[in-house]
């Protein structure tokens, strides 16, 4: 049955090509290179499979393949210009390179792909779509279309970092235990920017969003499998109870539902009865960080029945450790937010306006939208107006717009009802 | 693979003993290097007062006294080595005193095509 066959042999590139191309990147140093090796490694397997079937270890065959191919395409190109002892060495370089077939050093190579795509070396706003390019195999397409910006200009990036990854010899490698926290760090913002994209309220297509935060998701598993760090419990613990709440914080209308609207029978318990585990493992450690602390803030929300039932005295503590490892204005604030909840409105409003004083946040919706809310609940309409309308000055997504003037007509309703 | 490490740094802020003490230890990495078969060539450079630059425009010469661009940062030395990849050349230029004080940017060199050796 031959179409029976392309379609498993279809399965087998769904499956393996990201192992595969994650090995080829570290043979070969360039993962433009490993790209074409494995391409033509397929049309290979294309042909020789219809003959032979499927082999036991298909992803080795494509590997081995690949590589053979890799070095014929460094030899022909070596024949347009001298004969450089330089690319001499590559091949020999590439003959010499372990090559081994075990799941584990496979597996390892993937990780050597996300250190390599997330060096501190290439440019943050390249390490991003590069990863998810290369390591999570999604179309140049998909992740313009996620970030808003033209197929072209995110083209340019991903070929910006596969030439300074090849330029500047940026190794395929597990950074040595003294570099890998600071290395680790660099990652795991990549894949909490990934799952920010997908999770934020951006104007883009929702089932794309979607994707990112899975794949988001994918690579903090893996990470979690191969480098068992209590931050990487942390950040996939934070990302598994945010997306336990996906379904639940915009309703039919795509518009936003604050956590304390939320309609809580939605959310996911699968995701957070795994966040909750996650989450307990990293605090046990005693060695948590930055993710694991935001983790546990959102782990009280995920166990709490209602707003009202919420723990706040925990969420404060939980902040105030935040702060001393993230003393950041952004913590700040949603420390306010959670001592408002504590202590009453008017405590909340007095940290938010001693963090304004210091000219702090001036330019931040969500500050604006916060000081709002909280005079609001004070009673305090028309500067509670006036915050929501610098809010929505600064708010550039559609929803967040959205939300704000449905902020401003409540305030309008409730005063002409008096 | 080899490097350039590219030293910059605010010539005035360097005060007479700190350029000694520089000088010292900048002179014990690159022992280090050399024996570890690492080191190309490396030297400081005088002050970019000293600095001449040319162009040709139109088939003309033209001098000027001075530097390729007036810049807060000068570039004051450079070393080339010769090692494994990027992240060994950081952690060589993390080792150098003026990264402290000024920058390091490191360039990967652009080998050229060699001519054909008759090597065997």
């Amino acid at each position: 049955m031959p179409s029976d066959l392309s379609l498993q042999i279809e399965a087998v590139y769904r499956a393996e090509s990201g192992k595969v191309l994650a090995t080829l990147a570290r043979l070969l140093g360039d993962i433009d290179l490993a790209e074409e090796a494995l391409q033509e490694a397929f049309v290979a397997a294309l042909k020789a499979w219809r003959r032979k079937g499927i082999p036991a270890q298909p992803a080795a065959w494509l590997i081995s393949t690949g590589r053979f191919k890799a070095i014929d395409a460094i030899r022909k190109r070596s024949r347009l210009h001298e004969l450089e002892p330089e690319l001499q060495a590559r091949i020999e370089d590439i003959q010499a390179a372990n090559l081994s077939f075990a799941e584990r050093d496979i597996q390892d190579d993937r990780l050597r792909l996300i250190f390599a795509c997330c060096h501190p070396a290439i440019d943050p706003s390249v390490q991003v779509p590069l990863t998810l390019r290369e390591v999570c195999g999604l179309s140049t397409e998909d992740i313009a279309a996620a970030f808003l910006v033209p197929t072209a200009t995110m083209a340019q990036r991903i070929v910006r970092g596969k030439s300074k990854i090849r330029a500047a010899k940026i190794p395929f490698a597990i950074p040595d235990a003294s570099e890998l926290p600071e290395r680790l760090d660099s990652v795991l913002s990549v894949v909490y920017l990934v799952f920010n994209e997908g999770y934020s309220a951006s104007s883009g297509d929702s089932a794309l969003r979607g994707e990112l935060s899975q794949e988001a998701i994918r690579l903090a598993r893996l990470l979690l499998q191969l480098l068992p760090d209590s931050e990487v419990k942390g950040l996939l613990a934070l990302m598994l109870l945010h997306e336990s709440r996906r379904t639940a914080r915009t309703d039919a209308r795509d518009d936003i539902v604050l956590l304390e609207d939320q309609d809580r029978r939605l959310w996911d318990r699968g995701l957070i009865e795994e966040g909750l585990q996650l989450v307990q493992a990293s605090l046990a450690t005693q060695e948590f960080g930055f993710y694991t602390v935001q983790a546990a803030i959102s782990a009280v929300h995920a166990e709490s029945p209602s707003s009202s039932a919420t723990d706040w005295a925990q969420i404060v503590a939980l902040y105030n450790i935040l702060l001393q490892i993230d003393p950041s204005p952004v913590v700040e604030l949603n420390r306010a937010v959670a001592v408002a909840m504590r202590d009453g409105p008017q405590a909340g409003l007095e940290i938010v306006d001693t963090l304004f004083a210091k000219q702090e946040l001036r330019r931040y919706h969500l500050a604006h939208s916060a000081r709002g809310e909280l005079l609001r609940r004070l009673g305090q309409e028309s500067q509670a107006e006036s915050a929501f309308l610098t809010a929505l000055s600064l708010a550039k997504q559609e929803p967040e717009r959205r939300f704000l003037q449905r902020r401003l007509q409540s305030l309008g309703a409730s005063e002409s009802a008096k | 693979m080899k490097y350039m490490l590219l030293i910059y740094g605010t010539e005035s802020s360097w005060t007479e003993q700190e350029r000694e003490d520089c000088m010292l230890e900048s002179m014990a990495i690159c022992d280090e290097l050399e024996a570890q078969g690492k080191w190309i060539a490396s030297s400081p450079l005088h002050p970019v007062s000293s600095a001449t630059s040319l162009r040709i425009r139109d088939g003309k010469r033209q001098i000027t006294d001075g530097p390729f661009a007036e810049t807060t940062e000068q570039l004051g030395g450079y070393y080339i080595i010769d090692v494994e990849d990027l992240d060994e050349a950081i952690s060589i230029a993390e080792r150098l005193p003026p990264a402290k004080k000024g920058t390091v940017e490191i360039r990967p060199i652009f080998p050229l095509p060699t001519i054909k050796t008759t090597e065997t």
